[in-house]
């Protein structure tokens, strides 16, 4: 009985534009000027609400957050890549991707400043909530994946986690699922080299996070995270796909974690400032805009306008935020079931009696 | 011995006891180079080295699976879950073979770990940060599931907890693990488990309570008792799982009134339980109906509305006092 190889494989790395912002003509996507002018939007306004949210933490105005500084490309241009019946199944560090969505600002405001109602939008039926449990939220993006199926939708599914996640048996269990199932879904893994203060070479003794796609069958790859077109270009094959029934791809941007894990976290404690140094200079968005200036897509005046436009937005939001109306003592009662439960009924008595 | 917090009190159990015993290590994420996202592992692995404090990948059930493997081979892993929240993903292991292992085996095989997880609310946190689920663990017979209040009974009862032949549970109240520091003996004698701790003696009405709710009540029990000059009995139950009859019943038997204060939600909540033995053990002893202020039972709110939901010194008093004056 010989031994022989019987299967071998290669996982490959999409950069389109590199960190000083040089393109390869070969491989650029053929994108309408809005477009374009969309994505820098969306990081900018995804940035700058960070930064808003960040402050607003350290005031008190609201509670325990995580921001996604520097990672505003691989979240945000993968939703762009999404089509109007598409579904998107996020976890909370995809503050871009949820603005690419059309997300209203004051929503995460309300999220952490303790209000469930920061939970949905009424105009965005396919964007599922922030979803804490790492990794839970995978499975279900494969469910609703099958179900547009059966019903013949033409509708996909983007999914987002991270680098730590991609460890939990819910994240493995759901690839294998939407691989037997060549379910219509794509899934990014952001990994950002951290989960908190784990970094991955505690996390994982594989090369790469896209490899484990070959592991289930379905195809993958690595791409830049931190470059938009990349990214772009990636998950929008990908969901082409699996929109035409060519089952799941899986997606591993490469990308940092720029700041804090959240708020209550200090990475002094376990990282150096040099390596963040060393992101700084990748950055997405900074890349991005050289890109659009080498375009003649973008100047000066531009970016000021653009600045005072999010700026006005994100105050407006936090407006919004600081007198929200809606603030119904007893709402927790008003969702626990579908229909009436009698120790409910009495439960809500005693807690309107005492609620403040 | 200087004062300390629970978060210290912990910590120094933890020190001590790995110290002691080689075969004592801890696990769990972000729990080694971090310290534990609250700290309570802080420098261990400095100490004790990667091996004996492992940080390890992110995966609840395999954190228990693999502690349960461990416990089979020799060692005594007291393993961290992050936040309660995620300890869920644990319930399927713990259920399944770490609460069965020795009865499966007849005594073969034993699992002896701990499992530690902080809970409860009051901390403004995000979504799972902040329920109290001990029930899921108390209905887990082969389980013990422990909360301690103070820095003292944390430090007792999680040297008895590793020692412990068995799997359990440690529930740790963060509302308490900077509240207050306190005075402190740090003499490596464990806490037996099983057993409810007797706060304060008194004569009129038994209030029983747990984690950070032990606290609050303590508070109202000092109004209560300046405003009306009763005595009051305070018992911390600490053990949710075994309960301890005994010292309930004792105190109700003198008492004759009791009230419980609970954190989680009401339906079959510890004081479900703590009702159903005052009922068994000292129901002919009774002079009035034995109330309960509990959460209700709703998902845990964010915390715009938690106070509403965690029992507030309002409702606290106005039980004590109508159980009083009936
Ligand atoms: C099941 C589960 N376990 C633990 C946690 C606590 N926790 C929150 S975020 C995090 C790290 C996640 O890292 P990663 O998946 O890489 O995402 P990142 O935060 O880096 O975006 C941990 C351990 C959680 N939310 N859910
Ligand atoms: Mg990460």
């Amino acid at each position: 009985m010989p031994s022989k190889v019987i299967a071998r494989f290669d996982v490959s790395y999409l950069q389109i534009l590199d960190e000083n912002g040089k393109v390869d003509k070969g491989l650029e996507p053929k994108l309408p000027r809005e477009k374009l002018l969309e994505m820098y939007r969306v990081m900018m306004r995804a940035r700058r609400l960070d930064e808003r949210l960040l402050k607003m933490q350290r005031q008190g105005r609201v509670g325990t957050l995580p921001v996604s500084v520097g990672q505003e490309a691989s979240s945000g241009a993968a939703a762009m890549a999404m089509a109007e019946e598409d579904w998107f199944v996020g976890s909370y560090r995809e503050v871009a991707g949820r603005i690419a969505m059309g997300e209203e600002m004051h929503k995460p405001m309300l999220i952490y400043g303790g209000f469930e109602e920061g939970n949905y939008n009424e105009d965005i039926p396919r964007l599922l909530p922030l979803a804490v449990i790492l990794g839970s939220q995978i499975p279900h993006a494969v469910g609703i994946a099958y179900a547009s199926k059966l019903r013949g939708e033409k509708s996909a599914v983007l999914a987002f986690n991270g680098d730590g996640a991609a460890s939990e048996g819910d994240w493995h269990e759901a690839l294998n699922f939407a691989s037997v199932w060549k379910s219509p879904s794509v899934f990014v893994v952001q990994n950002n080299h951290w989960a908190i203060s784990t970094p991955l070479s505690k996390q994982m003794n594989s090369e790469t996070i896209a490899q484990r796609g070959i592991a289930y069958g379905m195809p993958c790859l690595q791409v830049d995270g931190n470059d938009a077109l990349a990214v772009y270009k990636a998950t929008k094959e990908a969901l082409d796909r699996a929109r035409k029934g060519e089952g799941p791809t899986l997606i591993e941007a490469l990308t940092y974690r720029m700041l804090m894990h959240t708020t209550a976290d200090d990475p002094k404690k376990y990282r150096s400032d040099e390596e963040a140094e060393e992101w700084k200079k990748r950055d997405p968005i900074t890349r991005f805009k050289i890109y659009l200036q080498g375009k003649k897509l973008w100047n000066d005046k531009k970016e000021a306008e653009l600045e005072e436009e999010i700026k006005q937005e994100i105050d407006a939001a936090v407006k919004y935020y600081e007198n929200f109306k809606e603030f119904k003592l007893d709402q927790p009662f008003d969702h626990q079931f579908g229909t009436e439960v009698a120790s409910l009924v009495e439960q809500r008595a005693e807690y309107n009696k005492y609620a403040r | 011995m200087p004062k300390l917090t629970m978060v210290q009190a912990i910590n120094l159990a933890l020190h001590q006891e790995m110290e002691k015993d080689e075969s004592v290590l801890v696990m769990g994420q972000d729990i080694g180079k971090n310290g534990g996202v609250f700290r309570l592992t802080d420098g261990l692995q400095d100490k004790f080295g990667e091996d004996r404090a492992i940080d390890t990948p992110l995966a609840e059930s395999a954190i228990i699976g693999s502690a349960i493997g461990m416990a089979i081979n020799g060692l005594k892993p007291v393993a961290e879950i992050q936040f309660s929240g995620f300890s869920y993903l644990t319930l399927g292991q713990l259920e399944g073979n770490a609460a069965r292992f020795r009865n499966r085996t007849l005594g073969k095989f034993t699992v002896p770990l701990v499992l530690r997880m902080p809970f409860g609310g009051g901390v403004r946190a995000l979504e799972h940060h902040s329920e109290s689920k001990e029930t899921y663990y108390a209905h887990t017979a082969g389980v013990k599931t422990i909360i301690p209040s103070t820095p003292q009974t944390a430090y007792r009862l999680l040297l008895g907890a590793i020692r412990d032949p068995d799997p359990v549970v440690f529930m740790e109240p963060k509302h308490s693990y900077r509240a207050f520091k306190e005075e402190f003996e740090a003499d490596g004698e464990a806490m037996e488990l099983g057993k409810a701790r007797i706060v304060q003696e008194g004569t009129d009405i038994t209030v029983i309570s747990w984690g950070a709710m032990l606290h609050r009540t303590e508070k109202v029990i000092e109004d209560v008792v300046d405003k009306h000059g009763v005595s009051v009995e305070l018992i911390d139950l600490q053990s949710i799982a075994p309960m301890d009859a005994q010292t309930i019943a004792d105190s109700v038997k003198k008492t004759g009134r009791a009230v419980i204060v609970q954190e989680a939600q009401k339906t079959l909540g510890p004081a479900s339980e703590i009702i159903s033995l005052i009922n068994d053990n000292a129901l002919m002893y009774l002079e009035a109906p034995v109330k309960r202020v509990t959460g209700y039972d709703i998902v845990m709110p964010y915390f715009a509305r938690e106070n509403n939901q965690i029992p507030s010194i309002e409702r606290i008093t106005d039980a004590i006092e109508e159980t009083l004056a009936f």
